[in-house]
């Protein structure tokens, strides 16, 4: 990929209560403190009810950007949720677009009541291998389980980010831990650490 | 250690809008700061109470905004520096104060941080309080970075302080809760002694002592924001087209120019202070060329006022062709982005952009996502308390035949106009307005009205706006059934204390102020429930609209779910039996997952059965009692 282009825009997407707000913070606070410029632009407004939340990052060697990427210029795309990385797709995504998304449905209220349909995983993937470069899946939320609280899915997440090996994109394990400690209270250190190091090793290339 | 009190001067962070601002007023010297919550402008107060100890500061969430305003104002009068921060529908409920204050004055340096959500992403309506400004003659910044605003927040202070006189910040949601690179600088230790010179009162009359002073402190305002360095000319010295734009604009605009190579072509006059105008800045640079393109959010703040400006001066700028939302070149609600900006811009010019993606691309994605992606439409939570409520709510109406109705409010329980409060909801205006409204209502039955009428509150909402109205409800003897949901927090945006939950901004304990106290206090009849036990609720709801003379109240109180969550993920295991689940083959049409709505109780397409979705269930175990053959089952963890 072009290192030249500036900025590189990254969307993580998911679902409110999904811990995305947090993700892309941790995530950006890192890229500032290898002296980059980054903006973020967040919609969650009433996102803790159930509603798909987005963080728009920009990331540029130089300048602040604005806070919302403009139409089909995404580079990469983080879904929390796979129905919600298809759904950036529409406004944000080009055939450059490559896309980290968990695996693990969340229903919307439509579904649950039975007056819409949740499509099969397998279809979800093949759309998103459709409009993406690549495409990579995580189990983020099954290991999260594995650890006791679905919570940590964003920071699997965040560690299966950090082994893309993205020129552009550099967030190390030894950089993220000190990003823990700015921004978490002690106790919850070790566990968020471990998150991240579980989804290092949890990518799956589709 | 809170990043906003970090100690290192020079360090880059990444900060929040409202951690920017609130860094900038802790460089100032603020000392103390108030607020009611309220999106997008929450954070602002809320980052301050967490290094309130730290960095000996005065923090509090006050009971509502004219409150806030006026605990700031208070500290202000006895020489110290104070911030209050609030959403645009929170200086509706403060202005009253604010008109008397502009014109008295203040002392210690006080800034109010005013913040508009356009397009409503989290708010009831859409605002643009630039206006009240103009109406109030005070100045106003409008930041458009985040080391910027943290800067201005400094100058704002300064220029409070010189001029006795609030001075104004705007932010939008796209600032407020957008993140960019901030640099710290000095934190001050001194507090001054705070001190209310008894020698002479402050007020705002004699008027024409207090107007033209005020004036004359406007035009120094003026002068001081256009040497301030927060106004900027960029781009050519002979350009086609110039765009005159602020606050969120700016990067929009900066980012569109890029995108259409037309940086050679535009000029961009950046405003920082948009009230009052730097006069002789935007004299001197809309000499440059005779189209001016005004790219602001909502109202035609700035393209009015230059308007004016440029016809006082007629004679010295000439004829301009003016462009911008009147001329319909830029829309005149909801959110501005870059992609506006592109086509506002282009089309002025005369260009075309196309988006750098195939068009058949973008038309196969919007088919597949409209195809597939169903909406996430909005919902309460899985455990909240709310949906209980609603659920009892919704079955005593139906109990009771005549066509009852529930006024709403402000808050997470607003959802109870949507499905998964299953539309019992039927208004929703400003905060305590759905008392308010039913105290309307309940005077109608000696015109014939037959019907019902119900009103709900959170307890929150219950302290800022609707004690008044049950008041009013008790004094003038309308007959309604207030409904006071009680979830111990201000969960809608981030779970806040008030004075119902025995805490403080700071985190020290306080008194606990009883909702059902208070209503006792003013002789109503009152209730109090845990809805979640349905059937007791149902009956008592039920049972109060039989008898409804005069206000009666009915205080339904359990713990917001995710507070409760934080301290212990569930209350019960709860759990199908697949044995008794008959799934489709039952009767009852998949009553739990298509009429309860909860976003934990979902149904299972293979085994075509209803299940539990572990990683969301906060286990309050409601829908155990709502399973007609009784296949739900809980256990108490």
């Amino acid at each position: 990929m072009n290192s030249q282009i500036d900025p590189r825009n990254v969307i993580i997407t998911g679902v409110g209560g999904q811990g995305n707000v947090l993700a892309s913070q941790m995530m950006g606070q890192a890229l500032v403190q290898e002296g980059l410029v980054v903006t973020i632009g967040e919609t969650y407004g009433a996102s803790q009810r159930g509603g798909s939340v987005m963080s728009h990052l920009r990331i540029s060697q130089s300048e602040q950007w604005s806070p919302l990427i403009p139409e089909g210029q995404a580079h990469l795309v983080v879904g929390l949720e796979p129905l919600e990385a298809l759904r950036v797709m529409a406004r944000y995504g080009n055939p450059q677009v490559l896309t980290l998304t968990n695996d693990r449905p969340i229903l919307p209220l439509d579904v649950i009541a039975g007056s819409a349909d949740y499509p099969e995983l397998d279809e979800i993937l093949a759309k998103l291998a459709h409009f993406s470069q690549k495409v990579w899946t995580v189990g983020a939320t099954e290991i999260a389980l594995e650890m006791g609280n679905p919570i940590f899915s964003n920071m699997v997440m965040l560690g299966a980010i950090s082994t893309l090996e993205l020129d552009w994109f550099p967030l190390r394990a030894d950089e993220f831990k000190e990003v823990l400690q700015l921004l978490l209270p002690a106790k919850a250190i070790e566990q968020n650490l471990e998150a991240f190091r579980r989804g290092q090793g949890a990518v799956n290339e589709l | 250690m809170s990043i906003l009190s970090l100690d290192q001067p020079g360090r880059q962070m990444l900060f929040m809008g409202n951690e920017a601002l609130a860094r900038g007023a802790i460089e100032a010297g603020v000392r103390v700061c108030a607020a009611y919550p309220g999106n997008p402008s929450s954070e602002i107060i809320a980052s301050l109470a967490g290094v309130a100890h730290d960095l000996n500061l005065y923090v509090e969430w006050s009971v509502n905004e004219k409150v806030a305003m006026e605990v700031a104002a208070g500290a202000s009068f006895a020489g110290l520096k104070s911030l209050v921060a609030m959403k645009h529908n929170g200086l509706n409920v403060a202005v009253d104060f604010l008109f008397n204050l502009a014109m008295s004055g203040c002392k210690g340096g006080m800034v109010m941080v005013l913040c508009d959500d356009p397009l409503a992403l989290s708010s009831g309506n859409e605002q643009d309080i630039r206006t009240y400004a103009k109406m109030l003659d005070l100045p106003l910044l409008q930041p458009s970075q985040f080391n910027e605003g943290k800067e201005m927040m400094r100058f704002a202070f300064e220029l409070s302080e010189e001029l006795g006189i609030p001075v104004l910040l705007h932010s939008v949601t796209r600032f407020s809760h957008a993140r960019g690179n901030v640099t710290l600088g000095e934190i001050p230790r001194e507090v001054p002694q705070p001190y209310f010179d008894t020698s002479q009162g402050i007020f705002p009359k004699p008027i024409e002592n207090t107007h033209p002073a005020l004036h004359e402190k406007l035009a120094r305002a003026g002068r001081a924001l256009a040497e301030s360095g927060f106004n900027e000319y960029l781009g050519p010295e002979a350009p086609e087209l110039l765009v005159v734009t602020c606050g969120s604009g700016v990067l929009y605009t900066k980012e569109a120019l890029v995108n259409l190579a037309a940086q050679d072509r535009v000029g961009v006059i950046k405003l920082g202070g948009t009230w009052p105008l730097p006069q002789e800045f935007l004299l001197e640079h809309l000499k440059k060329c005779d189209r001016i393109l005004f790219f602001e959010e909502v109202d035609p703040f700035v393209e009015d006022n230059v308007k004016a400006l440029c016809a006082q001066h007629g004679a010295e700028v000439g004829l301009k062709t003016f462009l911008g939302k009147a001329g319909g070149q830029v829309p005149d609600w909801g959110e501005n982005t870059p992609d506006v900006a592109m086509k506002s811009i282009a089309g002025v010019l005369g260009m075309d952009y196309e988006p750098p993606r195939p068009a058949e691309y973008a038309e196969e994605a919007a088919k597949a996502v409209a195809d597939m992606a169903t909406f996430r439409t909005l919902g309460l939570c899985a455990g909240c308390p709310h949906r209980a409520s609603y659920w009892a709510i919704k079955n005593a109406l139906a109990l009771d035949g005549r066509d009852g109705f529930t006024f709403g409010d402000i808050g997470c329980y607003a959802q109870g106009r949507g499905p998964s409060g299953f539309g019992v909801m039927k208004t929703m205006h400003a905060m305590g307005s759905g008392a308010g409204l039913a105290d309307g209502f309940g005077q109608l039955t000696r015109f014939g009205a037959q019907q019902p009428v119900l009103a709900v509150c959170g307890d929150s909402t219950f302290f800022h706006a609707a004690i008044p109205a049950i008041l009013n409800a008790r004094y003038n003897n309308a007959n309604l059934l207030m409904l006071v949901l009680d979830n111990s927090a201000t969960a809608m945006t981030g779970f806040q204390p008030h004075p119902g939950v025995g805490r403080n901004a700071m985190g020290e304990e306080a008194p606990v102020v009883e909702v059902s106290e208070v209503c006792r206090a003013i002789g109503a009849e009152v209730v109090e429930l845990d809805p979640f036990d349905l059937e007791a609720t149902t009956e008592t709801i039920y049972e109060l609209l039989q008898d409804l003379d005069g206000i009666r109240i009915l205080v339904l109180k359990q713990e917001c779910a995710l507070v409760r969550s934080k301290r212990q993920k569930l209350m019960y295991q709860v759990a199908i039996d697949q044995e008794i689940c008959r799934g489709d083959d039952c009767g009852c049409n998949r009553f739990c997952t298509r009429v309860f709505k909860c976003p934990a109780l979902i149904w299972d397409q293979a085994s075509g059965r209803a299940a539990i979705d572990e990683a969301i269930c906060n286990g309050c175990g409601v829908c155990a009692s709502i399973c007609p053959a009784s296949a739900i089952s809980r256990e108490a963890v």
